[in-house]
């Protein structure tokens, strides 16, 4: 166990916890967008940082990732910290004005509009997709591909993937909804990765909407 | 590429994960591109999946998909040779040569990409053909290399 200190008030965490999770545990509010306690964190979205002082240095961290540690004077709601969320808010309202979980997130850090050229994208590159794929379904059908401004998602080669098993656990774990869990109940596209072959009902979840949908 | 070409680059880095960069340039070398195929045999025999090596392969600007010319001329936009008159170096290789950056000539003998810095600034500004680096560029000198490039690529005809 290790003694941190957090906002003032001393607790306990087990070594080898991320702070995000103790945090969340005592009742801190933080969001996350590219956080799922099903798969291993990615720091990518930044929303959850926090203030965190080790020995001499403080500076803000990512806190999904930053691990536990005796000592630990961690701050959760300094100005700071508002104020890099608040930035990180406005650049993903300005990539993704119209995903009512950005928008809800703004909202509650109080940024109401982005000073910044908008777009108007669905996806935020938080990953969580290609971690289920890997980490989850244990296929890794997609990843990310090219980089900065270009960056997307994609199978190899951007066409509908050869290994993909239609598990749509990508789409359950997406936070803002781009990838459409109509898709799957369309044949014969399952999701916009897959490649169109037809679906096998699933013996374990006994899932219904694949059956009825595909006719086994 | 043949099987064997192939196998043995892979056998060079061992099969290894950590080898996977340098299989993709071993295999540009020849190819001049990285094709599908052999992208994903190596994801296939290094044992990783095809999408983390196609992410590589888009990650880097050096790593092209796409068939690309016998020649390959480099334009340094990077901002040293920006200031120096990168963009009219560009612009006379277009136009000489008659295709747009990114583009290769239908014969497949040439292809003009820009780059973002080759690492010798000082000699702005540059251009790299085929691995070798022209310094002090100047509109003569992108004459010559274009008469170059259509020299051999005349050779390349009667050949
Ligand atoms: S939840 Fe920590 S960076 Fe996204």
């Amino acid at each position: 166990m290790a003694k941190l200190i957090v906002d003032g008030k001393e607790i306990e965490a087990r070594d080898g916890r991320t702070l995000l999770p103790v945090l969340r545990g005592i009742g801190v509010r933080i969001p996350t967008l590219c956080f799922h306690e099903a798969v291993s964190p990615y720091g990518a979205c930044r929303l959850c940082l926090v203030e965190v002082t080790a020995g001499k240095r403080t500076l803000l961290a990512a806190s999904c990732m930053y691990p536990v540690a005796e000592g630990l004077v961690v701050k959760t709601a300094s100005e700071r910290v508002i104020r890099a969320r608040r930035m990180v808010a406005e650049l993903l309202l300005a990539r993704c004005p119209g995903v009512p979980r950005v928008r809800e997130i703004a909202g509650e850090l109080g940024v109401q509009a982005s000073r910044f050229p908008q777009r108007d994208e669905r996806c935020v590159l938080c990953g969580l997709c290609v971690r289920g794929c890997a980490e989850i379904a244990g296929v890794h059908a997609i990843d990310f591909a090219s980089r900065g401004v270009y960056m997307d998602l994609a199978p190899p080669f951007h066409r509908a993937s050869e290994t993909c098993v239609g598990c749509t656990t990508c789409v359950t774990l997406c936070p803002t909804g781009c990838l459409d869990p109509l898709d799957f109940r369309m044949p014969p596209s399952r999701h916009r990765f897959s490649e169109t072959r037809p679906a096998a009902g699933c013996t374990l979840c006994a899932s219904e909407s694949f059956r009825s949908d595909h006719g086994h | 590429m043949n099987l064997e070409m192939l196998d043995e680059i892979m056998r060079t880095y061992g099969y290894e994960e950590s080898g996977v960069v340098a299989m993709l340039q071993d295999i540009q070398r020849k190819e001049r591109y990285v094709p599908e195929a052999e992208l994903r045999l190596v994801a296939e025999r290094v044992g990783i999946p095809a999408s983390r090596v196609y992410g590589l392969a888009t990650f880097y600007r050096s790593f092209s998909l796409k068939p690309r010319g016998e020649h390959i001329i480099n334009v340094c936009l990077g901002t040293a040779c920006h200031v120096r008159g990168g963009a009219r170096v560009m612009d006379k290789f277009t136009r000489d040569i008659g295709i747009q950056p990114g583009e290769t000539t239908p014969d497949g003998k040439v292809t003009i990409e820009p780059v973002r810095c080759v690492g010798c600034c000082g000699l702005a500004p540059v251009v790299v053909v085929d691995e070798e680096v022209h310094g002090k560029m100047n509109q003569k000198k992108v004459s010559r290399i274009v008469e170059e490039c259509r020299g051999v690529h005349r050779e390349g005809v009667q050949a």
